[in-house]
């Protein structure tokens, strides 16, 4: 009696599961759906309304975006490499940066993790102007270098690394790991970083897909149009004259433009799965 | 290299402003006498327009690629940066501000604004004077519209700038309707129902009778009342509000009060909607290019019609200018003269870009073409109209201030017309927002 | 003996002396690529200092009058107000579902099927361009756009909901955007702290009979405890930095009656005319205010431990 009830609780309980998980997909894969059908009609037909219905014209609007003027592929190749040495940079340092924190006892200790919790507290719109007349003056115009190294001191991703180490990560394996004699360059390449694995998965896609999307700064540094990123194309097809104004084409391209962050998700989110099995041999 | 670091960690935007608005006069000698000898052109502009333009019609202009071409044995070299976020006055801005210590082959040559913001670089010593330091003679510049020079004039009254387009406009209505609400759908008749704002209101209010909406948005009429204003929008650095402006106001109000009109951004979609048969709106205000590329392609075409509307006003357009520093003066010259006032060229724009041009006669002998009418327009031929709309165009009045005056007005009005705040409470927001746009401002 | 501690004692600080090294390139980057601008956002707080179209005025000593200005103008707390209430109804559905959707995915007695695939889908929204996604938004909520005229169709309205156009819609919009665009970013961020956390625990509380729900509550909530204060601070950062969805979803008006007017979109009115000045001093305040919010958030998370 008492196990029957409980099997009927926990079946209802499990549809209530499945249908809010499916709900909550929905609500995540609608915009792609959006995106989608507008990239398959007209200009004409996207200025008068929105219709659930796919156009005709996904493959006008593709080979219109291949003969324009914007070199595409070369922005698709610039996005991957600022963006790929963005995450790969952001993630060892900063959990560089978090082992220096979490595991060392120093005299400037406290004071750098309130100082470095400090500096997230910026807005970054408050800076961006000063930052853009430095690059000016280090001669780093039109290059790739101001969009990349600065992301080395990444306070959130920082912070976000000494939290899941307070969490995770225990002092003793660093104890003996020096006992076997390892250097502490060693001991943080080989041990620590297999160790932060979840951790670096994570913060590589958020860092990969901030600078991604990124647009400001890059709209204001790169100048010429073959360094330039997706985003400052899009935001040129956009700003084109009314000769060659067209939103299938601003919408094809964003759609263009989210496939390789999607492919490059899906990589790194079997890392996060894989994370489950570390955490069990770590146990 | 040190000294520029520090300058820039302590003073970032002063240190290089000033010290290129001191030296930009002493640049402009320099390069008086040197006339043609940089090996680099480079051409700041927003979007592909006027590269699509020289590329087709320049002669000797080769391309080598999308950023790069060469005329003759110099290369051209393309500064694209999108206008979004106002991503292209601020590249813009800085490259200017330090085009003084900038080697020759880095400075600008050519730059494009438009006429939302002209002013701003117009009214500066960046730009160069077209007749005295470019020398073009006034004489070829005679067959341009005169709004067209209006805007790009400095306060001293010298003409810094040239536009190869011109952009008058006119009250497209559509056919149907007109028919059906007034018996007639002949331009010449309608114009009679609309020829001044108040008959506008009465035409407005029968409109609403018979079940349509006059205009999309109260924005629509709004260029139509700016470009005609008796005043500046700032006098002796204070906030003026012109009378025609509060007009509008007024016009607008009602007409939103009475649901002749909605409150619609320009270029929304529901602002878009009444391009189609679906929908209830009686007409729009936009020049040629909006009827061919923005109005044009949907189920209404050949059931518009133009006619002069209430007051003539203009819409858009592009204008070049030479870049004060520049080293390649003769080739700067040469390009304006002849994208602005070579008769010929300006025919193939015609011709080949649909483009209305900045030529009079050009636009006069298309206006009096019988085979040329308009599609969308149901075979009315609107150029005559358009060009004698463009010769009433008066623009003494603007100011470097009217991109953000306008608006910011708009965005205030919105709220006032939707009956969320007081026209007292609006225009208090109004003068807030414009302060905190132009800080050396007052009201 | 003496010697052997002498030697102990340096092998510390010889191991210390790494903290520091690895420090070295966030801080020189720092320093280089935001310090600098950062400093001089400061300095420039207490000058007048703009550009009038491309001249430039200033900069002027003017000691605290930015300052002064802001407050006597007072619509900074305004726009204080407007950013909280938006990033709060924003944050606690988000914070909610994340909880529940992290709690699901890492309990491996629900045995949930698919969980690979809602792993991977919850994260999709945040791939979208934010510019993108408000484009969609504007489109599908306007009046004469597909959301209304379904409501219309189904009886439920009889004329289009001018959706951007009343206070409350706006405000729920924005936070319904903002929930939908990073609930899965948090969800991810808690779940790689969830299965972080050693199964031996669970597996222990397990076989002591305790439900999923004292598990997750008793076990897993305190230990990811470090990640959620984390969530929660840089949700707070993110919340009083929000610009880019309201923005573009209001046109930069923050309209009705800026009733969706943040502070980010108030300095970036400043950086039209490169108020270095206003601009900076608004920086500073702001700057002043997170780390009270903030500063608030861990006193109130470690009180909880105390108990």
């Amino acid at each position: 009696m008492e196990k029957e009830r409980q099997g009927i609780g926990s079946r209802i309980k499990r549809l209530i599961t499945y249908v809010v998980l499916v709900l909550v997909s929905m609500l995540c894969l609608f915009w792609f759906y959006i995106l989608f059908v507008n990239a398959t009609r007209s200009n004409a037909e996207i200025q008068v309304g929105f219709s659930p219905v796919p156009g005709k014209y996904l493959i006008k609007n593709w080979t219109k975006l291949m003969q324009g003027a914007l070199p595409i592929w070369h922005g698709l190749f610039n996005s991957l490499f600022i963006a790929s040495l963005s995450a790969i940079l952001t993630t060892y340092f900063s959990a560089m940066t978090a082992y220096a924190i979490h595991t060392y006892e120093f005299k400037l200790k406290k004071y750098m993790f309130t100082f470095i919790l400090m500096v997230m507290m910026i807005p970054s719109q408050v800076t961006a102007l000063g930052f853009l007349r430095l690059v000016d003056d280090m001669g780093l115009m039109n290059t790739f270098v101001p969009l990349i190294i600065p992301s080395i001191a990444a306070p959130v991703t920082f912070f976000y690394m000494k939290q899941y180490m307070e969490s995770t990560l225990q002092l003793a394996i660093v104890e003996a790991a020096r006992i076997d004699g390892a250097g502490e360059f060693r001991i943080f390449n080989t041990m620590i970083i297999p160790l932060m694995k979840p951790a670096i998965a994570v913060q590589a896609i958020f860092g990969f897909v901030s600078s991604w999307n990124n647009y400001f700064i890059p709209a204001l540094i790169l100048q010429d149009d073959k360094k330039k990123t997706l985003p400052v194309l899009i935001a040129q097809l956009r700003s084109a004259d009314w000769l060659n104004f067209d939103m299938g084409q601003v919408y094809i391209m964003i759609a263009f433009s989210i496939f390789p962050v999607i492919i490059v998700y899906l990589f790194l989110s079997k890392y996060i799965v894989q994370g489950v099995a570390l955490g069990s041999v770590k146990g | 290299m040190r000294r520029k670091i520090i300058s820039g960690m302590l003073a970032m935007a002063m240190a290089a402003a000033m010290l290129s608005g001191c030296g930009s006069k002493g640049g402009s000698g320099q390069s008086a006498k040197a006339s043609d000898g940089g090996k680099v052109l480079n051409i700041s502009c927003w979007n592909e327009e006027f590269q699509t333009r020289l590329k087709e019609h320049y002669p000797g202009y080769q391309e080598i690629d999308k950023t790069t071409g060469k005329i003759g044995d110099v290369t051209v070299k393309w500064k694209m940066t999108p206008s979004t976020d106002n991503a292209y006055q601020n590249a813009l801005d800085e490259s200017l501000l330090k085009q003084k210590d900038a080697a020759a082959d880095d400075k600008i040559d050519i730059f494009l604004v438009e006429a939302d913001y002209a002013l701003k670089y117009v009214n500066t010593d960046y730009t160069l004077d077209v007749e005295k330091e470019l020398g073009i003679s006034a004489d070829k510049l005679s067959k341009q519209y005169q709004y067209t020079k209006d805007i790009v004039t400095d306060s001293k009254g010298n003409l810094k700038g040239v536009s190869w387009q011109a952009c008058p406009g006119a009250m497209i209505y559509r056919r149907d309707v007109a028919k059906k609400v007034f018996n007639t759908d002949d331009p010449k008749k309608i114009q009679e129902y609309v020829k001044d704002w108040d008959t506008f209101k009465q035409t407005a209010a029968t409109l609403k009778k018979a079940g349509y909406h006059t205009t999309s948005s109260t924005n629509d009429t709004y260029r139509v009342f700016s470009n005609n204003v008796s005043s500046k929008w700032v006098v002796d650095g204070k906030i003026n509000i012109d009378e025609q402006i509060m007009n509008w106001v007024k016009l607008s109000k009602e007409m939103f009060d009475q649901k002749y009109t909605e409150t619609y951004e320009l270029w929304s979609g529901d602002w878009q909607k009444g391009f189609t048969s679906a929908s209830d709106v009686f007409c729009y205000f936009g020049p040629a290019w909006f009827i061919d590329f923005t109005l044009g392609g949907h189920d209404l075409d050949g059931k518009w019609a133009a006619t002069d509307g209430p007051q003539s006003f203009y819409w858009g357009g592009s204008w070049i200018c030479g870049a004060n520093g520049t080293d390649n003066k003769e080739l700067v010259k040469n390009i304006i003269e002849t994208m602005t006032c070579d008769e010929k060229v300006m025919t193939e724009f015609v011709k080949k870009n649909n483009e209305f041009v900045n030529n009079k006669s050009a636009m006069q002998t298309m206006a009096e073409d019988k085979g040329y009418s308009s599609k969308i327009l149901g075979g009315q031929n609107p150029l005559g109209m358009f060009c004698t709309g463009a010769d009433k165009i008066n623009l003494n009045n603007l100011t470097p201030y009217d991109a953000g005056c306008n608006e910011e007005f708009q965005k205030a009005m919105k709220d006032y017309f939707e009956g969320h705040q007081t026209l007292e409470a609006a225009l208090d927001m109004f003068y807030k927002n414009v302060e905190t746009k132009y800080p050396e401002l007052k009201h | 003996m003496k010697k052997a501690q002498r030697g102990k004692k340096s092998k510390v600080v010889r191991y210390n002396r790494w903290g520091y090294i690895f420090l070295i390139p966030f801080i020189s980057v720092y320093v280089i690529f935001q310090l600098i601008p950062l400093v001089s956002t400061v300095y420039n707080s207490f000058f007048e200092n703009y550009r009038s179209g491309l001249s430039q005025v200033g900069p002027n000593f003017v000691g605290f009058d930015n300052y002064l200005k802001i407050f006597t103008d007072g619509d900074i707390w305004t726009y204080l107000k407007n950013t909280m209430i938006m990033w709060g109804m924003g944050f606690v559905p988000q914070i909610l579902l994340s909880l529940l959707l992290g709690a699901w995915f890492s309990n491996k007695r629900a045995k949930i099927k698919g969980t690979g695939f809602f792993k991977i889908v919850i994260y999709l929204p945040n791939l979208i361009m934010a510019s993108a996604f408000s484009m969609l938004f504007f489109v599908l909520f306007s009046e004469k756009g597909p959301i209304n005229s379904i409501l219309v169709d189904l009886g439920i309205l009889q004329n289009g909901y001018k959706f951007l156009s009343n206070v409350w819609s706006t405000r729920t919009l924005i936070a319904f955007m903002n929930c939908i665009m990073w609930f899965g970013n948090t969800t991810i961020l808690l779940m790689a702290g969830m299965m972080g956390i050693d199964p031996s625990l669970t597996e222990a509380a397990e076989v002591d009979g305790a439900t999923s729900l004292q598990i997750f509550s008793r076990i897993t909530l305190p230990l990811v405890k470090p990640i959620l204060i984390y969530v929660m601070i840089t949700s707070l950062i993110g919340g009083l930095q929000m610009f880019d969805v309201p923005q573009i979803l209001t046109n930069g008006t923050g309209n009705p009656v800026e009733s969706s007017m943040t502070l980010i979109m108030y300095l970036n009115k400043h950086l039209y005319s490169k108020n270095y000045g206003m601009g900076g001093a608004l920086s500073v305040l702001l700057f002043i205010i997170t780390g009270i919010l903030s500063l608030l958030v861990f006193k109130i998370t470690d009180k909880k431990e105390a108990k």
